[in-house]
C-alpha cells in the first residue's frame, strides 16, 4: 500500500493533541516526544514490511503503547492531566482511561482544545499561528520557519518560549465553558484567517508550502464546525471565504507557474466543488445578528465566483460590499480593494482618483498590490512610463518570487506599450 | 551465489533527522521501499530481515554486567538487517551502495555468511 502524501502531517496534530490531553499541557514536550517516537517506529517498520492497510490506526496504537510506557515509568515522578490524575495512577483504570482518550469519538474536540490553547491571548498573533502550524499541522520547526521566512533558530526559540507559556496554563483549553469559548473564538478565527492569508499572499518562496498553509487553514476551520459551541455563523462565513478563495487557486498561476492578473485568469479551472461548498456555508452563516468581516469578504468572493468573466462581474454589488466592509473594519487595504472595484466599474481614472482619497496612504507604501494597482491604472490610461515606475516600486516591496516574476512581466508589458 | 548479511548502521541523531518533518519522513520511507523493491525484482533479496528497536541491553564483562545500550558508547547503532544473495563480496557491496541510509550519513556493513563446504 502506498503512503498517503499527508498522512504524517494529519496524524501528527491529532496525536499530539490526544497525548497532551492525557499528559497535561505542562508535559507538552514529553507528548511531542511520544508522537515522534511512534512515527520513528512506524517508519522503521514500514521501511521493511510496507505500509499497513490502516496506517492511521497503526500510528495511533504505537502512540498509545508509547504513552502507556511513559505513564507507567513516570507516574511517581510527574503529575499528568489533573482531571485524570487518580485514574492514571492505578493499573485498574490506566488502560481504559488511555483507551478512552484515544477513542475516535472525542478526537475532534481534543484537536479543538489544542487549537484554542495555541491561540493564547498572551502570545503575539504570528506566534499563535506558528504554534498552530507546529503543533496541529505537523509542520517541523524548519517548515514553520520557512512559512514565515524566518531563520530556523529564531523560530525554534520563539516556539520554545511559546510552549513554555502554554505549559504555564496548567491544562488544555476547556471547551465545556460556553462563555470562555465565545470569548476566545474571534481570536481563533482571526488566527486561521492569518494562516490562510500567509498561504495566499505570504512571504514563503515555495508556492507548495503556501498551498499547504491554505489547505491547513481550511481543514482547521472545518473542525470548528464539528462542535456545537464553535460552529457559529462567523465560523461558517470563514469556511465559505476559504472555500471560495481556495477554489480560485488553480488558475492563479499560468502553465509556466507565473502569477496571472484576475482579468486574465482561466475561470474554467476554478474548483466547482469548492465553490458549491462555499455557497452552502455562506447560506449557513446567514443566521443570527452578527455580521463579521468574514461574511462580507465571503460575499465578495462569491460574486467573483458567480461571474464567468471580469466583464460579467457584478461590480455594483462588489463596490457596495466593500462599502460595508470599510464600515466594519476601516483599513487602507480594504479602501484600496474598493478603489480597484470602482475602477473596474467606472474606468481607471476613477480608480486613481479613489486611491488618491485613501487616508493613511503612506501605510500602503510597503504593500505591493497598492503600487501595482496604481501601475495598472496608469497603464490602462496609456501612461506607460508612470506605470513602469510604479511597477518598479512594487517590485522593491514584493514578498515572494512569484510576485517578483509577475511584476517583471508587467514591466515588460509597459515597455512594449511604450514602444508601440 | 553466496549469502551476505547487510547491517544498517547509523547514529540515532542522523536517523531522527531523516524523519524530523512529515515530508522528509515520507521521502525516506519511499526511498527504502523502492530500494527493497528493486532488490526483490533483481531476485537478490533473500530475506528482507527486520528493523531493530533502539531499546536494548548489553551484557558483558567479568560480572556479566548488564547496561542499557547498545549505543551508550558507540557512535552508530545497528538499526536493522537483511539477507541478500550475490556472486561475490564486490557485487554485494555494489548492491549495498544503493541503500538510502548512505545518503544521510549512515553505513551499510556487508558481511559474507561464513560457509564451509565439507
Amino acid at each position: 500500500m502506498e503512503l498517503e502524501a499527508d498522512l504524517f502531517r494529519r496524524e501528527a496534530g491529532r496525536l499530539v493533541a490526544i497525548v497532551t490531553r492525557i499528559f497535561g499541557i505542562h508535559n507538552l514536550p514529553l507528548a511531542e516526544d511520544v508522537v515522534q517516537d511512534a512515527f520513528c517506529r512506524a517508519l522503521e517498520t514500514w521501511k521493511f514490511h510496507g505500509v499497513p492497510d490502516n496506517p492511521s490506526a497503526w500510528l495511533m496504537t504505537a502512540a498509545k503503547y508509547r504513552a502507556l510506557d511513559v505513564l507507567r515509568r513516570e507516574r511517581t515522578a510527574r503529575n499528568f492531566a489533573t482531571d485524570l490524575g487518580k485514574l492514571l495512577e492505578s493499573e485498574w483504570t490506566l488502560v481504559p482511561t488511555v483507551d478512552e482518550a484515544f477513542d475516535a469519538a472525542g478526537i475532534t474536540d481534543v484537536e479543538l482544545r489544542m487549537m484554542f490553547s495555541c491561540i493564547h491571548p498572551s502570545l503575539p498573533e504570528e506566534t499563535q499561528v506558528a504554534l498552530v502550524l507546529n503543533l496541529l499541522c505537523g509542520f517541523s520547526v524548519g517548515e514553520t520557519a520557512a512559512a514565515f521566512l524566518k531563520k530556523p533558530g529564531t523560530m525554534e526559540r520563539r516556539l520554545t518560549r511559546a510552549k513554555s507559556a502554554l505549559a504555564g496554563t496548567k491544562e488544555l483549553f476547556n471547551l465545556a465553558g460556553a462563555a470562555d469559548v465565545a470569548a476566545r473564538l474571534p481570536s481563533v478565527l482571526r488566527a486561521l484567517y492569518l494562516l490562510f492569508n500567509e498561504g495566499y499572499h505570504g512571504a514563503s518562496p515555495e508556492s507548495s508550502i503556501r498551498g499547504k498553509l491554505c489547505a491547513e487553514a481550511l481543514r482547521l476551520a472545518t473542525l470548528l464546525l464539528q462542535n456545537r459551541l464553535t460552529a457559529t455563523p462567523a465560523a461558517h462565513a470563514l469556511v465559505a471565504l476559504f472555500d471560495f478563495l481556495a477554489a480560485r487557486l488553480p488558475g492563479r498561476v499560468d502553465a509556466a507557474g507565473n502569477l496571472t492578473l484576475l482579468t486574465d485568469r482561466d475561470r474554467s479551472l476554478w474548483d466547482r466543488t469548492l465553490i458549491a461548498a462555499g455557497r452552502h456555508h455562506l447560506e449557513l452563516s446567514a443566521s443570527g445578528p452578527e455580521l463579521t468581516v468574514y461574511h462580507v469578504e465571503a460575499a465578495i468572493a462569491e460574486l467573483h465566483a458567480d461571474a464567468d468573466c471580469v466583464e460579467n462581474t457584478d461590480w455594483d454589488g462588489i463596490v457596495a460590499l466593500y462599502d460595508t466592509l470599510l464600515a466594519l473594519e476601516p483599513s487602507p487595504v480594504v479602501a484600496l480593494n474598493r478603489a480597484v472595484a470602482l475602477a473596474q466599474r467606472d474606468g481607471p481614472a476613477r480608480g486613481l482618483e479613489e486611491i488618491g482619497k485613501i487616508e493613511d496612504c503612506a501605510r500602503l507604501g510597503r504593500y505591493p498590490f497598492y503600487l501595482s494597482a496604481v501601475a495598472e491604472f496608469e497603464l490602462r490610461l496609456g501612461h506607460g512610463a508612470k506605470a513602469r515606475e510604479a511597477f518598479g516600486a512594487a517590485m522593491k516591496v514584493a514578498r515572494n518570487v512569484d510576485e517578483r516574476r509577475f511584476l517583471q512581466m508587467r514591466m515588460s508589458a509597459c515597455d512594449s506599450a511604450l514602444q508601440s | 551465489m553466496s549469502e551476505f548479511v547487510l547491517l544498517y548502521r547509523n547514529t540515532l541523531e542522523a536517523r531522527r533527522e531523516s524523519h524530523d518533518s512529515p515530508e522528509k519522513a515520507q521521502q525516506t520511507m519511499k526511498k527504502w521501499r523502492a530500494w527493497f523493491d528493486d532488490m526483490t525484482r533483481k531476485a537478490c533479496l533473500k530475506n528482507i530481515g527486520q528493523p531493530l528497536d533502539d531499546a536494548g541491553k548489553v551484557v558483558g564483562g567479568k560480572g556479566r554486567m548488564v547496561t542499557d545500550g547498545p549505543y551508550a558508547e558507540t557512535k552508530d547503532v545497528v538499526g536493522g538487517y537483511s539477507l541478500i544473495e550475490a556472486g561475490n563480496l564486490e557485487e554485494a557491496a555494489k548492491i549495498a551502495a544503493g541503500c538510502p541510509i548512505v545518503e544521510i550519513g549512515g553505513l551499510v556493513e556487508v558481511r559474507p555468511v561464513m560457509k564451509i563446504d565439507v
